[in-house]
């Protein structure tokens, strides 16, 4: 076998791999979601199906497998359908880009932890990231439904208003760094050097814009329940409205794994290497060292859900324009004097 | 270089196997037995009144409008910031000053916005 074709191989076992866990991690989140809501709430949440309720996120995927597929009279029938796979086209392959180990020897060939290992990583999640908004504008325009339409455009204004500061708050990282690769970003934050330490403005400003890009509370008006029904996704229904559901939470996932990887240090364990351990086993502690981070993530984007009240549009639009966009230029400045002064 | 692209290919190619297949998926397991009342447009249980594709705020415009113009101002900052770490001295100093013009005008932009009421919901 060619070179090239070992490595299509490597890659497309890596997606495989990669895809699996992420789903799975998503199917887990929604649990922990019910079950950590439950728990804060004082209930116990769902505890039937299997030991402790493990086995529910199983048959809620079945069920909704089995659920008929509606497509109301006045819907533009062919959006309708494209809007779900755009969502989820974006989640499924966001991940690509994210290194979730350092390399590791498998049989005697060096395998890089990265799906791909392209020189504009951070634009490619940004880009990603924009095209997300068109599955939520288009599900909701395409419905003809009132509260679908006024999920969409809340939803469409949210995610651009915030996207300004979630951009230049990672300008910040890019001058320390000055590379667009996710991986070199990961190495230089060796030891205690986590960019959360160089750049504390910039994390508070970057947290909070992907909260309010993934949609959830304090920012989750485009389907604020109260009033909106379901927003955007109220006439979906069976397997269109689990590829809603999963691309938000794959979002969620995604969004905790890109916080640790830029602020987080990533799969980096501080001083692992001088505890003189054989390569592999480091290999293994960096990958498990980097779920450690982004499920801490995750369940930090849970118990925020249920701890924070909803925001008012008025509210979060000011808080877009007038406060996150100024702080996230304000963390460029004095990133940039910084680091002038110190040269 | 371009062979660093395959994988993304591979990944986008997946990704777009799989929301065929889960969205086909429901056609072939769920029943189908539509109604009139069942694909009506879902309004609270009442009888649906006229049609969504009505005018609305012209605040949502507004706020594409400048967010096109900030986004583009973002971009332009994207290619500084990446080469900034590798200036010496006196040429870090320069585009600092280049930089600070740039954000200076970037908020005037949006002190402007504020003053005309732009970014005002109520």
């Amino acid at each position: 076998m060619s070179d090239l074709t070992v490595n299509i191989l490597i890659t497309l076992a890596k997606i495989v791999v990669v895809e699996l866990v992420l789903l799975t991690c998503v199917a887990y989140t929604v649990y922990a979601e019910r079950r950590v809501s439950a728990f804060i709430q004082n209930r116990l949440g769902p505890n039937r199906v299997g030991p402790a309720g493990l086995l529910q996120p199983i048959v809620d995927v079945v069920k909704l497998l089995m659920k008929e597929d509606i497509v109301p009279e006045n819907a533009t029938k062919g959006i309708h359908s494209l809007a779900p796979g755009i969502s989820i086209l974006v989640s499924l392959s966001t991940v690509a880009v994210i290194p979730f180990g350092d390399k590791i020897v498998l049989f005697g060939k060096e395998i890089q932890l990265q799906i791909a290992n392209i020189n504009i990583g951070v634009l490619y999640i940004l880009a990603l990231l924009s095209l997300g908004v068109y599955g939520i504008t288009l599900s909701g325009w395409s419905s003809n439904n009132k509260y679908s339409l006024l999920g969409g455009l809340r939803a469409s204004a949210q995610m651009i208003s915030y996207e300004l500061s979630m951009g230049l708050s990672i300008v910040g990282i890019i001058l320390i760094n000055g590379s667009f690769m996710l991986d070199k970003i990961v190495q230089n934050q060796y030891g205690w050097k986590w960019n959360i330490i160089l750049q504390p403005l910039g994390f508070l400003t970057f947290l909070v814009s992907s909260f309010a890009e993934t949609n959830r509370t304090p920012f989750d008006l485009p389907e604020a329940e109260q009033e909106l029904v379901g927003g955007y996704h109220t006439e979906y229904s069976s397997m269109k409205f689990a590829m809603f559901f999963l691309s938000e939470y794959a979002n969620v996932i995604i969004a905790s794994a890109f916080i640790s990887t830029l602020y987080l240090g990533g799969w980096q364990f501080p001083y692992l290497q001088t505890f003189g351990l054989p390569d592999f086993w480091v290999s293994i502690i960096q990958v498990f060292t980097f779920c450690t981070k982004t499920l801490f993530m995750s369940l930090f984007f849970i118990w925020v859900r249920w701890t924070i009240p909803r925001f008012r549009y008025d509210q979060l639009m000011n808080l877009g324009w007038k406060v996150m966009l100024p702080l996230a230029l304000l963390n460029i400045i004095i990133t940039a004097i910084v680091m002038t002064l110190l040269k | 270089m371009i062979e660093n692209y395959i994988p993304v290919i591979l990944i986008l190619a997946f990704a777009v196997i799989f929301a065929v297949v889960a969205i086909k998926a429901s056609r072939f397991f769920g029943p189908r037995n539509p109604n009139k009342e069942k694909l009506s447009t879902y309004e609270s249980g009442m009888e649906p009144v006229g049609n969504a594709r009505e005018k609305f705020s012209v605040k949502y415009y507004m706020v594409a409008v400048s967010f096109i113009v900030f986004d583009i101002e973002v971009v332009f900052l994207y290619p500084w910031a990446v080469s900034f770490v590798n200036f010496q001295k006196p040429e870090m100093v320069y585009a600092l000053w280049v930089a600070l013009i740039f954000i200076v005008i970037l908020i005037l932009g949006l002190v402007y916005e504020y003053k005309k009421g732009v970014l005002k919901w109520d």
